[in-house]
Order: structure tokens, then C-alpha cells, then sequence
């Protein structure tokens, strides 16, 4: 018997911390770049016939400036962790970061001189996917658990801080 | 021409002092050649008309280790012209101080130089006269080469850090 009901349905009222979570979970355009096989799932995720649209994110960004999602998707060599470092940092905040794959995760079978053994050494991962390649609905399930956990998340009273490990603010 | 007139061809012109060693295997003939004579017989084999090597397939490495003479280079030929394929490769010995030297061959095939800057990257060899000495695959800032039999699989903090040293990031301890 409130606000709500004087004005008959045109108005929503809720809490602003939710309404913030939910458009960013809603328009989450992840950034477009690729590192190995598991690529090609999440390029099989965006077309259509497991349509990644259906969750608002169809839009991958070229730019990272425009981007909010980092998909590492398959092995990280030492030699291109520079350059996915400095794609991370050109991101705007808020940006999250999703470990696709045994490789992304934790290096996989590359356990050798080349690759980096996981890339959160690196970068604060939300969400990890396992698999070789993972198929495009444990991808789906990722993005469907971050967006979950996006939606938990303080996003006003106590922002979270990104960036990557063992560099100062 | 077959495996075994292109070997007889190259003994007859060079002799037995220059083509040290021919190992048949499964109707390939390999032949090793000293490596003072590396880039005359290589000029020899292109430009010979029976033979016209036009083609260079490969050039690639081979560690022996602990064997001596411990590193091989191996090239690996064609001929568009015969259809006909060869292979020569020669020893090197390590020397006691710095890296094996061997001749480019990158002004004879302009295609060896990518090959013999994997080559000498991944072994650790000097291929002298090649015009671009730089790394073709490895980061700039590991100094080591990962393709010698007696270096660990997975690398060491000191010879294949994640990123340069002085860098803005690094690893963390925990």
C-alpha cells in the first residue's frame, strides 16, 4: 500500500545496488580474442545454435575498451601473457575474467617451460571451466554462474578492486 | 634420379675426405658432410641441372647428447624440377667455451632463415652469415635452449621467467 501501488504499475522501485548488478549482468559484452582450441566452443556459443544473445551478450567487443568480460579461452603461452595482461588492463571497470579450459585453469598437459600454469597467477579469475575443450554449454553455465555471482555482488557499498596480481593501486 | 646416384654423384665430386658418412634407411639414403664443406655442397646440389635443389624443406637440429660430436644440423631438399627428394646434414662438435658454429645457407635457400633462427634458438647453435640473428619463437628475455637434451622440462624461474625482470608485474609468493 505504498509508492508502488499510487502509481499503478509505471515506476519501479528497487534497491539501486540490485538495479546496477542486474544491467551489468544483462549487457555483459565479452571481449573478442581467442588464445587456443577452446576458442572455437566459444565462437560455437556465440552463433546460433547456442546463441549467447539469449543472455545479452552477443555483442563481442573488438576493443577492450568496450569490453566487460575477458573469456581466457585455452592455453596461455609465457610469450602471449604480456599482451593478455596489457588487454586486460586497457579494460574498463568493471571487467571480470572467465579461466576456460584445463589450460586457462591451471596450464592443463602443458606442464613445460612455455606455458603459464594457470592465469590466475595472473589475473583475478571468477569463474573456472574445466574441460579439454569445455563444450559450449559448460561455457553457457559458466557465464550463467558469473552472471549469478555478479548479482550478488556490492557494487556500490564496496566495489571491487581489479587488477592484476602483484602490482600496486 | 634415385637416392643412390645423387650419393654417388656427390662422393664423385666431393670425395670421401668431404662426404663423411651416407646411412641407407628404408630406401632414403641420409649423407653427412663435414661442415667446413656445408655451403659448397649445398651450392653444388641447387645448382647442378641433374640434381637443381631448387627447394630447401627444412633446415632443423638434432642433440645427440652425450654422444660426440653432439649436435647435428639436418637439411632437408627437394626438387621441383625431378621430383626427387634428399637429405644432408652435418656434425657439430661443442666447443668449450660459447655455442657450435655452422654456415648459413640462407643466401643459397632464402627460405632457411626462419629455419635456422628456430634452429639456433632451440639449440643454441650460431649460424654464421645469417642476415637476421634475431629469436624467431622464444620470449627476447629467456636466455636458454629448451630443445637440448639436458634441459629441464619445465624450465626454471632463472631461464624461462613468466615475464621480464624490472617488469610491472610479477609473481606472487603464495
Amino acid at each position: 500500500m505504498g509508492i508502488e501501488r499510487h502509481l499503478n504499475d509505471t515506476v519501479h522501485v528497487t534497491n539501486l545496488e540490485w538495479f546496477v548488478n542486474w544491467a551489468r549482468k544483462s549487457s555483459m559484452w565479452p571481449l573478442g580474442f581467442g588464445l587456443a582450441c577452446c576458442a572455437l566452443e566459444m565462437i560455437a556459443t556465440f552463433v546460433s545454435r547456442y546463441d549467447l544473445s539469449r543472455f545479452g551478450m552477443e555483442v563481442a567487443r573488438p576493443s577492450p575498451r568496450q569490453a566487460d568480460l575477458m573469456i581466457v579461452s585455452g592455453t596461455c603461452s609465457k610469450k602471449m601473457l604480456p599482451a593478455v595482461l596489457r588487454i586486460y588492463e586497457q579494460m574498463t571497470e568493471p571487467k571480470w575474467v572467465i579461466a576456460m579450459g584445463a589450460c586457462a585453469c591451471t596450464g592443463g598437459i602443458y606442464k613445460n617451460y612455455a606455458v603459464v600454469q594457470g592465469i590466475d597467477r595472473y589475473l583475478p579469475v571468477d569463474v573456472y571451466i574445466p574441460g579439454c575443450p569445455p563444450r559450449p554449454e559448460a561455457l553457457l553455465d559458466g557465464i550463467l554462474q558469473l552472471h549469478a555471482k555478479v548479482m550478488k555482488e556490492q557494487s556500490i557499498r564496496n566495489p571491487r578492486v581489479h587488477r592484476i596480481k602483484g602490482t600496486r593501486v | 634420379m634415385n637416392q643412390e646416384a645423387i650419393r654417388d654423384k656427390l662422393i664423385s665430386r666431393f670425395g670421401q675426405e668431404s662426404i663423411v658418412g651416407t646411412v641407407p634407411f628404408r630406401d632414403q639414403i641420409t649423407v653427412t658432410v663435414v661442415k667446413e664443406k656445408i655451403r659448397e655442397v649445398c651450392l653444388f646440389l641447387r645448382d647442378d641441372p641433374d640434381l637443381d635443389f631448387s627447394f630447401l624443406s627444412f633446415v632443423g637440429g638434432v642433440d645427440r647428447y652425450p654422444d660426440k660430436p653432439r649436435f647435428e644440423v639436418v637439411y632437408q631438399l627437394y626438387s621441383l624440377k625431378h621430383n626427387h627428394r634428399f637429405r644432408v646434414k652435418t656434425m657439430l662438435e661443442e666447443p668449450e667455451k660459447g655455442m657450435p658454429t655452422v654456415d648459413s645457407v640462407t643466401d643459397i635457400w632464402p627460405t632457411a632463415n626462419w629455419h635456422e633462427r628456430e634452429t639456433a634458438e632451440m639449440y643454441g647453435m650460431v649460424f654464421s652469415g645469417h642476415p637476421d640473428p634475431r629469436k624467431l619463437l622464444l620470449p627476447d628475455h629467456w636466455d636458454c635452449h629448451p630443445l637440448r637434451k639436458d634441459f629441464p622440462i619445465e624450465g626454471t624461474d632463472a631461464d624461462t621467467p613468466e615475464l621480464p625482470k624490472g617488469g610491472k608485474t610479477e609473481v606472487l609468493s603464495s
